[in-house]
């Protein structure tokens, strides 16, 4: 039998390990990494006569502040995902909590009807929202039919409205998974243990319930707000110039306007929102799970 | 141990007397087409600690639940002095409960875990804090008053849980198994803890375990229920002494059951033959182990009723040997005391009043 040495051994699962972390190494150095930090380069260079300058300053993320089209853009996008985050809520939390606590054999069904949709193309349902909100549109059709308006009313369409419509149509189950799943956690005797402690539906939603679902509404609310913060779809098919958000900005300005400077100087600022809104809602997740 | 046995009396005599706090009555339970509860009624007095023993499976948690609320009987009623109490939600009813997992609040402290019922039962805002010392205090955990259930063992837990229940100051304590999840001698020390306060209170205790050395120990008397239907209730002496039944003769201690024919007064099985009272007929006895005697332990009294049996096999146990014998061709179990290795053919005998009657 040949004789395998120690150092052999080692030779062997130090080979072995790279080959089986080098794939997802590699990935996130091409596609992950080095985008970030060209981007993050380019954030610091500029455009001189139409082409890009690698000189390092500091101009773009002045003029983030000294232009107030970038600033009114950027809070209407926060005002837009706070709006979807607050909706999807209010459509999410009763739903999760009526399915989880008194759907009984309806649950499985249910759970399918709220899932389906992430199957359907986000365009497609984007253009549904088009063809109800349109003036030609099956809501407008159906006001004229009842009567109550005389012509169509165009403010449905193109208006932050309707993008605040459409993404909490498109954001609502992101919304509602988390927090199910934190509802279904929640051990049905400690419910039990509150009506015997003398605890009415209310008492008990309110001092049990609710606080033990809190790191799942956290979770479903960061997903809500920072999807329709970067969504730039949704201005584009039913916004309307009114609602430009903080992405359609980035696109342009990589696109016709050809400011990649600038335009990646905005999107290191959007990273840097996101990413400490993620590190605080982590923090609080944390606190709020007591296992 | 005179004091239970006391206890059981005053309480039994209390029932006797209409001082009855909770009442069943023909209550049955289905689950879709399983009768998990067949017309149970049942009588608790005030004061008094009763346990439903049972296998899993007997209908004894259910039974809990309907009396703490969680559940809806099918039919029959639940009283409780004297009020319906099966037509009031849970949180209405002067009754706690301690949960086999406790069932604590994760996100409060232990303070505020025994301070909940309280808050939510509107009790006046400074006297909590009171109360709440005073629970813990009872159940000796004074000093976790601020930590997290999560920091806490079992045997904790279970002392936060009880404070918890018992802050209210219910009228009926309910106890689904809370020692089960308990190692072995955490266990024994919390049985006498429980049965200790119980007496202090004199909260009426409603105990649910399907452990009937823990049943013994700790009850006035004991419920016992079989698929759903109640076997016997009797004190922990009297069932063991007078088992109604086969199936409580079984699963109270050990026995021998042995099938006779009677004639003419005298029960006849294989070579045994004792004086019975039981009508003529086949009936069905049991013989406790420690009833059976050796005849060189000591003289065997005048209506003894003795037999030859070859021992078949002998297990020591520190104070007493365990025997298997072989009577001719009938089988007994016998606990006698110890007295070193035995073999061969030996002479028994047991008092014929110890053969006990059982229906089957």
């Amino acid at each position: 039998m040949p004789c395998l040495f120690a150092s052999d051994l080692k030779m062997y699962s130090r080979v072995y390990k790279w080959i089986v972390s080098s794939p997802p190494i590699l990935w996130v150095t091409f596609f992950l990494l080095l985008p970030y930090a060209l981007m993050f380069a380019h954030s610091f260079w500029l455009v001189q006569n139409g082409v890009i300058a690698h000189e390092w300053n500091l101009q773009n993320y002045a003029k983030l502040f000294q232009n107030p089209v970038y600033l009114e853009v950027l809070f209407r996008t926060m005002r837009i995902a706070a709006g979807v985050t607050l909706l999807s809520l209010l459509l999410g939390y009763p739903l999760a909590y009526y399915m989880s606590f008194h759907a009984g054999i309806r649950k499985d069904i249910l759970y399918q009807l709220v899932i389906v949709p992430l199957w359907v193309s986000y365009l497609v349902r984007g253009y549904a929202w088009k063809t109800i909100l349109g003036s030609e549109g099956v809501l407008n059709g159906f006001l004229q039919y009842l009567h109550l308006t005389k012509e169509p009313v165009s403010f449905f369409l193109y208006s932050p409205f309707a993008v605040v419509l459409m993404l909490t149509h498109i954001y609502t189950p992101f919304v509602f998974l988390p927090l199910y799943a934190s509802l279904e956690h929640i051990p049905r005797n400690l419910v039990e243990a509150s009506h015997d402690l003398g605890a009415g539906s209310r008492a008990t939603f309110i001092r049990v319930i609710l606080p033990l679902s809190l790191p799942g509404l956290l979770a479903g609310a960061t997903f809500a707000f920072l999807l329709a913060l970067g969504d730039f779809l949704a201005p584009l098919l039913v916004g309307g110039p009114s609602s430009i958000m903080i992405a359609n900005i980035v696109q342009s300005l990589f696109g016709t306007a050809y400011d990649w400077p600038l335009g990646a100087a905005i999107s290191v600022s959007i990273l840097l929102l996101t990413i400490s809104l993620l590190f605080l809602t982590e923090r609080l997740e944390k606190r709020w799970s007591y296992r | 141990m005179t004091l239970p046995v006391a206890s059981a009396e005053n309480a039994a005599a209390s029932a006797a007397q209409g001082n009855v706090l909770l009442e069943v009555r023909n209550v049955t339970k289905n689950f879709g087409p399983r009768e998990v509860l067949k017309r149970i009624s049942l009588e608790i007095a005030a004061g008094e600690f009763l346990t439903l023993l049972g296998e899993s499976g007997s209908g004894k948690t259910t039974l809990l639940r309907l009396i703490a609320g969680f559940e809806q009987a099918s039919s029959g009623e639940i009283w409780m002095s004297g009020e319906r109490l099966d037509t009031l939600p849970p949180y209405k009813r002067r009754v706690n409960t301690v949960f086999q997992n406790y069932a604590l609040f994760p996100h409060l402290t232990v303070q505020e875990n025994v301070a909940y019922g309280l808050q939510v039962s509107g009790a006046a805002k400074p006297e909590i804090p009171g109360r709440v010392n005073e629970a813990l205090k009872m159940v000796k955990m004074e000093e976790f008053a601020a930590s997290r259930p999560a920091k806490l063992s079992g045997g904790q837990q279970q002392r936060v849980a009880l404070a918890r229940a018992l802050v209210n100051r219910p009228k009926l304590l309910l106890l689904d198994e809370p020692l089960s999840a308990l190692d072995a001698n955490l266990r024994k020390e919390m049985q006498g803890e429980l049965k200790s306060l119980q007496r202090e209170l004199g909260i009426t205790f409603l105990f649910v375990t399907h452990d009937q050395d823990e049943a013994m120990a700790l009850s006035d008397r004991i419920a016992l229920l079989k698929d759903g239907g109640l076997e016997q209730v009797a004190s922990p002496r009297e069932i063991y002494a007078h088992p109604a039944t086969s199936y409580t003769a079984e699963f109270i201690g050990q026995t021998n059951l042995l099938r006779a024919e009677i004639k003419d007064s005298v029960a006849a099985c294989g070579s045994l033959q004792w004086s019975s009272t039981q009508p003529a007929g086949t009936a069905l006895f049991s013989l406790r182990p420690e009833s059976i005697h050796l005849s060189a332990d000591g003289p065997p009294a005048s209506d003894a009723v003795r037999f030859r049996a070859a021992v078949r096999s002998q297990i020591f146990s520190g104070s007493s040997e365990h025997l298997e014998l072989d009577a001719a061709g009938q089988s007994l179990r016998a606990r006698i005391p110890a007295r070193g290795p035995l073999s061969g053919e030996h002479e028994f005998w047991f008092y014929p009043a110890d053969a006990v009657p059982v229906r089957e």
